[in-house]
């Protein structure tokens, strides 16, 4: 059973992985928590499943769900935090929210409320491993995921883009100082946040379904990983995905399913009280 | 708490606050005669409702600068504390009401303590789990709460008297939000109420004119639970039943949205926030299938084109028009 749980847990924390790394990606490059989040992983899975209904093929229907999210990702930057830029950080949240609403909104005029699936990547037919039953779609899951972190890293670590996000994320000023145009930086993170949302939704719409609102609790999940981890700390937000993801896989194994989301967050109160920056945040201080 | 405004140019004096809450007590006392039927009446009195709870919300997020995405726990608690009481131990609706309204106030200083202690996006995701482990636990003991489907409430009593009907009602909420302005105005016009707006302003600097930061931020963040559980309780008799929906996250974040919208530290301003974004939705249902996707655009639009909300952006806009510096 416990090998059954920890591959569930790590197919879980995967997604909230990609999804918290999205959180982190924005807030490094504008200190704004970006509540709609989690519907880039619905538009991801919703685009997905409308495409291959309509009969595309699985490839080209996940770009297209990629493509669109990143396009609404840039959108929601040029036309909503954008404008609002100095507003409050509440003030700042509430616009992510009201975006959030817009396009759960939009999601069931385009598509509908029901329930879509889309086929598995390669097949139904479990692999054994180690007396686990193992979904091929796990693989796709971890796998793909953790491609994405490598390419984040060679993205951050090896690209002039990549080390210009990292440095506005350091000091905005010293940034533009040297000639990085935060405006765009603002919106590469947006477009790559999004993206990586969708991502996310498009791994695990075979596994869980979707429908226009499995993005909230997805969006709360990734923010929980991301705080746990520490606020814009990318191994932080990797980190803090998987130990959600198996924390709430344990728990409602062993525990209590109904109570699945109360470990995860009760874990997470626990770390914000004994550790206030998270587990790999920075130290934060005043400063007067 | 130097990521939120500060609310320097509040504090209006004591008459203007005053002239207000007689503004307030004539709009309650003449808005029936606009009320046609007991559909309207409905309305009003969630406007009451939300109202009070956001006038107490506004004192911690307004005032003292912390932000809560989990109040709706103390709603849902105080409604579900008092149906619970008065269904299943007998307490007379009064009593209950009053006992649940202690016990989330106590509630509310045990978790503050810890909770407190955070800071912006770490506070608002303490709140927000605290939020959701309150509302998963009132839909999963269904032998004490009823579940999902939710559980039946008593009607509130008044000397042997069941309370019944939208006219009483009206005048009920209407009176314990008249009475909950006045204490939040009279908060925030006490020492007390200055030494917030100090914290909020910045915590250390705060800290150095000897104001205890913890303690302030505690009595605060008590005081608006203890406000949310009463509006929580009076929905509960009124409505006579509750589901968990009431402690969700997404009621959490209307409650915020409201006192944002309205504009932050201004007491009028979240009774002005409840009473459109609670009458909003009502109106938007004509829209249909388009409700949601107009609710986004304009609390979008709203925060976008008047970041400091409604009421002081209103303000500003007088103050320039008379040619007078806020």
């Amino acid at each position: 059973m416990l090998a059954q749980y920890l591959v569930s847990g790590l197919t879980l924390g995967a997604i909230y992985a990609l999804v918290a790394l999205g959180f982190a990606i924005i807030y490094n490059a504008s200190q704004v928590i970006n509540f709609a989040q989690g519907e880039f992983v619905m538009i991801g899975g919703m685009t997905t499943a409308a495409c291959v209904e309509a009969g595309l093929s699985l490839p080209l229907a996940a770009a297209a769900a990629i493509a669109l999210a990143t396009l609404l990702g840039a959108a929601l930057e040029k036309f909503a935090v954008e404008p609002a830029r100095g507003a409050s950080v509440v003030t700042l949240i509430i616009i992510t929210i009201g975006a959030s609403i817009l396009l759960r909104g939009l999601a069931t005029l385009v598509w509908d409320k029901k329930i879509h699936v889309v086929p598995a990547f390669s097949g139904e037919q479990p692999l054994l491993l180690g007396g686990a039953a193992l979904l091929p779609q796990v693989l796709w899951v971890v796998g793909s995921s953790a491609a994405a972190v490598v390419l984040l890293w060679w993205f951050f670590n090896r690209t002039l883009t990549g080390k210009a996000m990292l440095a506005v994320s350091h000091n905005r000023l010293a940034a533009r100082l040297v000639g990085i145009s935060v405006h765009r930086v603002l919106l590469v993170s947006f477009a790559l946040s999004a993206a990586l949302g969708a991502l996310a939704g498009i791994l695990i719409a075979p596994i869980s379904f979707t429908s226009w609102d499995v993005g909230v609790m997805l969006g709360l999940k990734g923010f929980a990983a991301a705080i746990l981890g520490g606020l814009g700390s990318g191994p932080g937000a990797v980190v803090g995905g998987l130990a959600l993801g198996l924390i709430e896989a344990l728990g409602a194994g062993y525990l209590s399913s109904a109570y699945k989301d109360v470990f995860a967050f009760l874990i997470i109160l626990a770390a914000l009280v004994f550790l206030p920056d998270g587990l790999l945040g920075r130290r934060a201080a005043e400063r007067v | 708490m130097s990521s939120f405004p500060t609310a320097s140019s509040a504090a209006a004096p004591p008459s203007a606050s005053r002239r207000g809450l007689a503004a307030l007590a004539l709009t309650a006392a003449l808005l029936p005669l606009a009320l046609p039927n007991a559909y309207t009446y409905e309305v009003a009195i969630l406007v009451g409702i939300n109202a009070v709870t956001c006038v107490g919300l506004n004192i911690l997020i307004g005032y003292a600068g912390q932000i809560s995405l989990g109040h709706a726990a103390f709603f849902g608690l105080g409604a579900y504390g008092s149906a619970i009481l008065a269904a299943r131990y007998g307490f007379p609706p009064l009593l209950a009401l009053a006992a649940a309204t202690a016990a989330v106030g106590a509630l509310a200083w045990l978790l503050g303590r810890p909770l407190l202690r955070l800071r912006g996006h770490y506070l608002a995701m303490g709140t927000l789990g605290m939020g959701v482990i309150v509302s998963v636990v009132l839909a999963t003991e269904d032998g004490i709460t009823g579940g999902p489907d939710g559980m039946a409430v008593p009607p509130l009593t008044l000397f042997g008297q069941a309370i019944a009907g939208e006219r009483t009602w009206y005048w009920i909420v209407a009176a314990a939000l008249l009475l909950a302005v006045w204490l939040a105005q009279n908060l925030i016009e006490s020492p007390r109420g200055r030494a917030l707006r100090a914290l909020h302003g910045s915590e250390v600097a705060a800290g150095a004119l000897g104001i205890d930061a913890g303690r302030h931020k505690l009595s605060a963040f008590v005081l608006s639970a203890v406000f949310a559980a009463v509006a929580g309780g009076l929905m509960a008799h009124y409505a006579g039943f509750i589901t968990p929906g009431r402690a969700s996250f997404l009621h959490s974040i209307e409650l915020v949205t409201m006192v944002v919208f309205g504009g932050m530290a201004s007491t009028f301003g979240a009774v002005i926030g409840a009473a459109v974004l609670t009458t909003l939705p009502q109106l938007l249902t004509v829209l249909k299938e388009y409700e949601m996707v107009t609710l986004g655009a304009v609390m979008m639009l709203t925060m976008i084109l008047m970041p400091g909300g409604l009421v002081p952006t209103l303000e500003k806009a007088l103050a320039a028009a008379r040619g007078k510096p806020l």
